[in-house]
């Protein structure tokens, strides 16, 4: 689908006629991310995530690609293949190491983002729901990726990861143990689990890259939702995606790169755990086992659970942290508002910000050992972010008054430009 | 009723989890109010490590390639009796300004010989190290694991810091305040020693550097138990990261290229823009 008004693709060039007649595969591309893709004009910076998303994976995959060409996954050498062969003798290895370590953490930073922005602006409401549902099926896909390519160091934080993330199947009643132990192919992590976590890593980006094609097509059907959460309602309201927001994402792309760039260069293993340069010792536990950051917040939930009310604490626990993820694909039907984005919605605007509050209270709880206070708090967080999403957006769908809505994206525009 | 039921799940799933947490947070409150955590030992009496100041800190440090020659003569002397270094190989020495001669002097010395098997005899014999072997494993028989050093100012919070102040710490004792709460720490345990930077406070290794001179210099540096701990904390930087210096030299090349790409890519975004308003 597009707008009327979208440009035809038409190649000057001979050769390009040529394929275009043959395989379209030039026309796709151009009506995707070209010329030929009617965006609206108004989208601000937190528009730019998306494709900084895109660029993550993209650096994720072949940074990943060279890295595996010098990895061995067996238990015996893979932290000397890591942190001898890969940081020490092949050539660039080092970059190619504390680029794909550091580019997992800044595609969560962006993947984050581009999240609460859709939140913000009530992105995943109609008719743009199936977008909302992939983007939270590849936010699942990349948690598992993650976890799995942490492992894959044979570190001591890999190792005990791996123990506790597992762990969790065990806590299903009567055949949680042996669903874990075949998961892991065998009692504990070792060989088995290394050689079918780097498969699994190694396959999952490209299962991503899939869902990721099919996250833009549902998205190109009706276009993309802009800061107003006002439909496009004539040419005037649209710019060509290509030159006007190529140069836009352009812009950011470089912005990202140089964070990027300043957490490789100078702050490499800032965000990582001194205890993963400790090559994994089963017979030795860490004093405080914590996964990378951008599953602080998660952690902190699973680790709110502490009393057995029916079920066992740790089944509520596994159950909640799946859940506080899964209950992201009923939000379409959760926010019955028919005003989409939250600056017109006073109430849901301060339940937002609360929100991100809460999140990140949740990860800095995540972050720290499970001392009591710290447990107290997440407590009161984790339940908190379950009572925004079943039960204070419901209500405030109903409540709350939206501020006027004004006539067109061109109109808002124009008023905020003072023209 | 079963029609409300429907339309009031999602209250209900909402209302379930908050039950529990709820019942999870009373259970906590209660916990600490009839069981105040208790000061640890390790709270007591855990200290932070020391300030330490090496040539390498920051984003425009630099390796003093002296201080790590006698850092790496620190460690021959005194920590290869019992802690390996096997992510490293003899020939990185040439970084620390070694020549290849010196280098392949330094291998032929080293005590701890390679290992070899012999295929025909069916036994293990050893022979002189080479420059292009890793430094061979020590293999400690005593109580207590002594761990590796290759990565250790890696995998250790403040690293070279820590390196620094647990070498330095032997002479710092429990003071007579924390003494009062944790009395069993009057005596350190046979075969331990009380060290306040280390996480369990009590520590296998006796102190490894305990006079001046114990290393001999040749530089002209005086060898204080202060210098010979700083620089061996400046080598094992070195050891855990010898690219380093590559690192950030890389890294000012690529953030310079970047900023003049980033005016670039502004400037394009500007052009682009003009007269459409948004």
């Amino acid at each position: 689908m597009s707008f009327p008004w979208a440009k035809h693709y038409e190649p000057k060039n001979p050769v390009m006629q040529w394929v275009d007649s043959r395989l379209p595969l030039p026309r796709f591309v151009y009506n995707a991310v070209g010329a030929g893709y009617p965006v609206p004009r108004n989208l601000n910076y937190w528009w730019n995530f998306g494709v900084l998303a895109g660029v993550a994976l993209v650096c994720q995959l072949i940074t990943g690609i060279v890295l595996a060409m010098h990895f061995h996954s067996s238990a015996a050498s893979a932290f000397d293949s890591v942190n001898v062969g890969i940081m020490r003798d092949v050539n660039a290895g080092w970059f190619l190491r504390f680029a794909h370590a550091n580019g997992a953490s800044m595609f969560f930073v962006v993947i984050y983002i581009h999240m609460f922005r859709g939140l913000y602006y009530g992105s995943y409401k109609a008719p743009r729901e199936m977008v909302w549902l992939l983007g939270v099926v590849i936010f699942l896909l990349l948690m598992a990726t993650a976890f799995m390519g942490y492992v894959l160091p044979w570190g001591q934080m890999s190792f005990w990861g791996a123990q506790v993330i597992t762990g969790f199947f065990s806590a299903i009643p009567v055949v949680g143990d042996w669903i874990r132990i075949w998961l892991l192919g065998g009692y504990a992590p070792d060989d088995a689990a290394l050689n079918r976590f780097f498969s699994l890593h190694y396959l999952l980006p490209f299962v991503i890259a899939g869902a990721v094609i099919l996250h833009i097509w549902a998205l190109h059907i009706p276009g993309s939702s802009n800061p107003t959460g006002v439909e496009v309602k004539g040419e005037q309201d649209t710019v060509p995606f290509h030159p006007y927001y190529t140069a836009k994402d352009g812009l950011g792309v470089v912005v990202f790169l140089i964070l990027f760039s300043v957490l490789i260069f100078f702050a490499p293993d800032y965000l990582g755990h001194p205890d993963n340069y400790i090559p994994a010792n089963p017979l030795s536990t860490p004093a405080h086992i914590v996964p990378e950051w951008y599953f602080w917040p998660f952690y902190a939930i699973l680790r709110a659970f502490t009393a057995d009310f029916i079920l066992p604490a740790k089944l509520w626990g596994v159950l909640a942290m799946f859940g506080s993820i899964l209950l992201l694909f009923f939000l379409p039907w959760l926010d019955k508002s028919p005003v989409r984005s939250g600056s017109y919605r006073p109430m849901y605007k301060v339940a937002f910000w609360v929100l991100v509050a809460d999140v990140l209270v949740l990860g800095y709880c995540g972050g720290s050992p499970a001392e009591p206070l710290y447990v107290i708090l997440s407590q009161i967080a984790a339940a908190y972010y379950f009572a925004h999403f079943l039960i204070i957006v419901p209500i405030i769908s109903h409540l709350e008054t939206p501020k006027p809505l004004p006539g067109s994206i061109t109109e808002a525009v124009l008023a905020k430009t003072g023209a | 009723m079963t029609s409300l039921f429907i339309k009031s799940i999602k209250f209900l799933v909402g209302g379930g989890f908050i039950l529990v947490l709820l019942i999870a947070l009373w259970g906590s409150i209660w916990g600490v109010i009839n069981e105040p955590p208790a000061e640890t030992a390790e709270h007591a009496m855990h200290k932070h490590p020391k300030e330490l100041k090496l040539a390498s800190d920051g984003p425009l440090g630099k390796f003093d390639e002296r201080q790590l020659q006698r850092g790496f003569l620190v460690y021959k002397e005194v920590c290869a009796a019992c802690h390996s270094l096997s992510l490293v190989s003899f020939r990185n020495l040439k970084d620390l300004g070694y020549t290849d001669a010196e280098v392949k002097k330094i291998a032929k010395d080293w005590g701890t010989k390679q290992p070899v098997f012999d295929e025909k005899g069916g036994t293990w014999g050893e022979r002189d190290n080479l420059p292009s072997d890793r430094f061979p494993k020590v293999y400690y028989p005593g109580t207590g694991t002594p761990p590796d050093l290759s990565l250790i100012t890696k995998a250790r919070h403040d690293g070279a810091a820590y390196v620094h102040s647990l070498l330095t710490g032997y002479n710092e004792k429990p003071s007579a305040e924390a003494l009062k709460h944790f009395p069993e720490f009057a005596k350190t345990p046979d075969g331990m020693h009380f060290n306040p930077y280390f996480a369990n406070l009590n520590i296998a290794m006796p102190p490894p550097l305990t006079q001046d001179g114990q290393v001999q210099y040749s530089d002209g540096t005086r060898a204080t138990v202060d210098q010979m701990s700083t620089d061996v904390a400046a080598f094992l930087v070195w050891t855990a990261e010898p690219t380093l210096q590559t690192r950030r030299m890389a890294g000012w090349a690529v953030l310079g290229f970047l900023i003049v790409l980033g005016f670039l890519t502004y400037g394009a975004y500007r052009s682009v823009w003009a007269g459409v308003k948004h």
